[in-house]
């Protein structure tokens, strides 16, 4: 396969899971969080300083639909991601010969 | 497995930032060297890939969900240490943005996904790959347990961290039962993800994979 169709494939496919199954996820407490709930440290959490933002907890904030504002938040992130990725990797990057 | 606030002490979560971010800093070095532009784009698509995947909790247990943590993925596509900073720029972004892991507890998750989980499933994989002789199949067993172990690893250190700045009152012996349980179900799915994912890079692009260096053509 070359380059540029496995890159877009890749990508396409991280924007489809983030996009648009993320939706389906299991809302049930991840690990971490059932053991804090079962045991009774949960109460210790306190909330993050940036958890009244716009995309916390994986929703955009003023849309109402449940699909479109976890997809937007979702599509934000991984542009986001590769962004960010893309940027990091150019500053520690070694020069062009 | 991202940590709120308030679970573990600042004195702990900075001491783990610290910890934290010199595995990062000889990530950095060695990552600088071994870049070249063949390989960076795919670190990308690694951290984009992890990124949407943490967004599918699965179910594991009666009211209980896990989602992909990626270090062993990360480790094997790109290596151990480009894998680190992937896995770093997920976890920031995912605190920053969308408020999912405190922001004083960065420290303590990208100590124990980003490094811990990271290197923990590249040292079991690079086991695995060796026990069963540098094939192609090696490369698929030693994703399955690099993963598989990457997970329940990371939660052991999430219990250290507890024991040490824990703000509640529970046993830590009783906090490492718990986590470490709960996640050896959760890597399964973690090693399951892991190895259909490994297994399709591979049939289309095995060149670009990390993991695939020693192994026999």
């Amino acid at each position: 396969m070359k380059n540029k169709r496995f890159y877009l494939i890749g990508t396409a496919i991280a924007l489809v899971i983030a996009g648009f199954l993320s939706f389906y996820a299991s809302s049930s407490p991840d690990g971490l969080e059932k053991v804090a709930i079962d045991l009774g440290f949960i109460d210790t959490a306190k909330e993050s300083a940036v958890a009244d933002s716009t995309l916390a907890d994986y929703g955009v904030s003023g849309i109402q639909n449940e699909r479109l504002s976890v997809g937007i938040a979702g599509v934000i992130g991984v542009i986001a991601t590769g962004l960010v990725m893309y940027l990091f990797i150019r500053l520690i990057g070694k020069k062009k010969n | 497995m991202h940590i709120p606030d308030g679970f573990i002490n600042i004195p702990t979560a900075t001491t783990s930032a610290a910890l934290a971010a010199t595995g990062l800093g000889f990530s950095v070095r060695a990552a600088r060297e071994k870049l070249d532009e063949k390989a960076a784009p795919l670190v990308g698509l690694v951290a984009v890939f992890i990124f949407a995947g943490q967004m599918i909790n699965f179910p594991v247990a009666a009211g209980t969900s896990g989602h992909l943590l990626g270090g062993a993925l990360a480790a094997v596509l790109v290596g151990p240490h480009a894998a680190s900073l992937a896995l770093t720029v997920v976890l920031a972004i995912q605190a920053l943005l969308f408020a999912d892991g405190g922001l004083t507890a960065l420290g303590l998750n990208v100590l124990n996904m980003s490094v811990v989980g990271v290197w923990g499933g590249y040292g079991a994989f690079v086991l695995m790959r060796k026990i069963f002789r540098y094939t192609r199949t090696s490369v698929l067993i030693g994703s399955a347990v690099g993963a598989f172990i990457s997970v329940p690893l990371a939660a052991t250190f999430f219990s250290i961290q507890y024991a040490i700045g824990g703000q509640g009152t529970f046993a830590a012996s009783t906090v490492f039962a718990a986590m470490f349980t709960t996640h050896l179900l959760i890597g399964i799915g973690e090693a399951i993800i892991t190895t259909l994912t490994v297994g399709a890079i591979l049939k289309t692009r095995p060149d670009l994979v990390f993991g695939m260096l020693k192994v026999r053509k």
